[in-house]
């Protein structure tokens, strides 16, 4: 088997802002769905049925359907309608970069609000009852006692879910967007040296999976700082 | 919706859907099996290859592993054989490509899933069917088998659900499941919407389909449940 | 234990690999996306100009052929793969492409061509295209001749399917596209194409299309003598004009 090193050092630039576009995807549709996550949670966790009903149904479609299916129905699908084209909407929905950001934020917000739901639901009920004791109102409650509880209980499971997104964002490359993947796959269009340059995106994708981890581990000590604190003795 | 004639399509690319996610399970299910028993084992080299096994799978994309092993299957394969002696030409076809594909992705994560099983069971069953006189097959087949496999069902349930979503990646490469039925349709119909969405409904069909079945098994498996309703 | 898992393993890499068989079949490759050379009915046949070319050919050769649809990213490592021995799937002869595979002679000649939307105006030249989104197929010879010729001013937007491309300039997303000018001749005359034209003179990149098969291939010559017969016969000449009014070859 004939390995090419010089194809891999040759490209790196390119693969490189590739990585770049991979990671600019990752934190825009990470924050626009955690924004998305937080309203949809807090419904989903409501005691009323009907105000339950639509959280609900969006978080099982985006869960129960592969990504690379509500892409396409973002992306193709939507200009299907001419109403939409004619819309204000168009001049986001034409652009594939946003289209990716909506479906990945969609899709992330539907994981990440189910990990919020377990985390509200797993803050023990005195913790709660105490704040209602205080005279606390209710939007307090929630801002000053449930988000911030549930932020450190979530943590753990929302660096997966960010994890799962970075390998998600590959499929960025299916609507012509040259992030990574995508830009790996038109070097080799060229150079026909799959594994050398499948291998060198991998790598990448490694090394960034790796920064992550070490910042939400850095994060995770210091929400959940009074689970390192020393007891005073 | 209207289909024009393509539904027998999307059918008959939801049965290769069906095909891949259960051959790619099956494979899965033993590379699970495997690592987990290299995880825990006693040799500290069965233990990293399975550590670097699980780490790098998990830290790439699906879409970049189905991308490689169908581009570079038969490359890697012919690589691995020369190291063995083998130089003859080896083919990797398609399908066998995407189950590879799939099954590699799948058993990184089963894999966690078994070792967390298997650590749950106390050693002492291990050392009391010794005892016993069993031998470590009958050991492994008759006591810990049943038992991990009670522990791991949830587990691998949810995992075979993102098996089922992931088995769309393989319409990237060609393979004419589901997805590409579906993109086949959109492109000689202009009418995409439709069948993302007609596919979108079908692969939350088996998504239901996977959760009921999950459930079931959970419940046979725990004889304390035998004959309750979920 | 350890033994019994161990051969397991093995065992199951074994099943893994499931060896394609290989016996007189000739398997021909072609992309099921790239009218009216080569599509997918609703019944999942595949058709077009390729297609009826191909099975003249094996007619000619006496050859057993079976046509299989690959997509075109992966169409040459298939060949090489040895998925399939010849690809017939309007494919270029390119230096790039000579030195992983080997060409028969050539059985049409393509010309590139910018589409685009009727009323607009659209330069075709440098100074024209400059900030214009343009999209054309991966790993083609459009998408190579963009990217090379205009890839500093042009915002190329390069599509897994030449499909999605059309669809994408029925919606506006693109200001045009560079593709082969037959198939979008052909594409021009349906309901879709409606509201487009070609814009500019055709670019002649003395570009032949012809089959391709691996390295060394003596299949390579049969095809060639094949495609002179049906030139002479006249069954060319009849499969051309199910398609277009004038001489593609």
């Amino acid at each position: 088997m004939s390995w090419e090193w010089g194809v891999i050092w040759e490209y790196l630039p390119r693969l490189l802002g590739g990585a770049w576009l991979t990671l600019e995807l990752v934190a825009v549709s990470g924050l626009l769905g955690l924004a998305l996550a937080v309203p949809l949670a807090l419904a989903r966790a409501s005691a009323n049925p009907l105000v339950r009903a639509f959280p609900y149904a969006y978080i099982f479609f985006f869960r129960g359907t592969p990504l690379l299916v509500q892409i396409f129905l973002i992306y193709y699908g939507a200009s299907q309608f001419d109403a939409v084209k004619e819309s204000f909407l168009w001049p986001v929905l034409r652009e594939p970069y946003w289209c990716a950001i909506i479906a990945f934020s969609m899709n992330t917000a539907a994981y990440t609000a189910e990990l919020i739901r377990a985390a509200i639901q797993a803050i023990p009920k005195g913790e709660i009852e105490v704040s209602l004791a205080l005279g606390m109102s209710k939007l307090t409650m929630i801002r000053r006692i449930i988000l911030p509880r549930a932020a450190g209980i979530v943590l753990p499971g929302y660096s997966n879910e960010v994890l799962l997104m970075l390998k998600s964002s590959a499929l960025a490359s299916t609507i012509t967007l040259l992030d990574l993947t995508g830009m790996a796959r038109t070097i080799i269009a060229r150079t026909y040296t799959p594994l050398e340059m499948f291998f060198a995106a991998g790598m990448v994708y490694l090394a960034i999976a790796a920064v992550m981890i070490l910042v939400f581990r850095l994060l995770e000590r210091r929400l959940n700082r009074y689970q390192f604190a020393k007891r005073p003795s | 919706m209207d289909l024009q004639g393509y539904g027998q399509l999307l059918l008959s690319g939801l049965w290769v859907t069906i095909e891949l996610a259960l051959v790619s399970l099956f494979f899965g299910l033993i590379i699970g099996l495997c690592g987990a028993s290299a995880r825990l084992s006693a040799s500290p080299v069965a233990r990293a290859i399975a550590t670097t096994y699980t780490t790098v799978v998990r830290g790439i994309p699906e879409l970049l592993l189905v991308l490689t092993l169908y581009f570079g299957g038969s490359q890697l394969l012919m690589w691995i054989a020369s190291m063995f002696g083998y130089d003859e030409y080896i083919d990797v076809g398609q399908f066998a490509a995407a189950v590879a594909a799939l099954a590699i992705a799948f058993g990184a994560y089963s894999t966690e899933v078994f070792r967390m099983a298997m650590m749950d069971l106390p050693k002492g069953q291990w050392e009391s069917a010794a005892a016993m006189g069993m031998t470590p097959l009958k050991t492994f087949v008759r006591i810990i088998m049943p038992q991990v496999w009670r522990l791991a069902i949830p587990g691998l349930g949810n995992l075979f659900q993102v098996l089922l979503k992931d088995t769309a990646l393989v319409s990237v490469v060609g393979l004419n499941e589901l997805m590409r039925q579906a993109s086949v349709g959109a492109a000689n119909t202009k009418q995409p919407f439709d069948f993302y969405l007609a596919a979108a409904l079908l692969y939350l069909l088996l998504t239901v389909a996977t959760t009921l079945i999950t459930g079931y098994l959970e419940r046979r498996s725990k004889p304390e449940l035998r004959g309750t309703r979920a | 234990m350890r033994k019994v898992i161990t051969t397991a393993c093995l065992l199951v890499s074994c099943l893994t690999a499931p060896l394609a068989l290989a016996g007189d079949k000739v398997r021909i490759a072609t992309e099921g996306a790239y009218a009216p050379f080569n599509m997918t009915d609703n019944q999942g046949n595949l058709i077009g100009f390729d297609v009826d070319i191909a099975k003249a050919l094996c007619a000619e050769m006496k050859a057993d052929c079976e046509i299989v649809a690959q997509d075109w990213d992966g169409i040459i490592p298939g060949l090489r793969a040895r998925k399939y021995d010849a690809i017939i799937a309007s494919m270029s002869i390119t230096e790039e492409r000579l030195r992983v595979v080997d060409f028969s002679e050539k059985y049409y000649a393509n010309m590139l061509a910018f589409v685009g939307p009727e009323g607009k105006t659209l330069d075709v030249t440098k100074a024209g295209l400059k900030g214009k989104v343009i999209g054309a197929q991966r790993a083609t010879i459009a998408g190579q001749y963009l990217e090379d010729n205009f890839g500093d001013i042009v915002d190329v937007k390069l599509y897994d399917t030449q499909d999605n491309a059309y669809l994408d300039l029925a919606n506006g997303r693109l200001d045009g596209i560079m593709s082969d000018k037959f198939p979008a001749y052909d594409w021009l005359r349906t309901d879709d194409g409606k509201g487009f034209e070609f814009k500019g003179d055709d670019l002649d990149i003395d570009d032949h299309i012809a089959i391709a098969v691996r390295k060394g291939d003596k299949l390579a010559n049969k095809f060639s003598a094949a495609i002179k017969a049906i030139r002479a016969n006249g069954k060319y000449a009849e499969i051309n004009a199910k398609y277009f009014p004038f001489d593609i070859y």
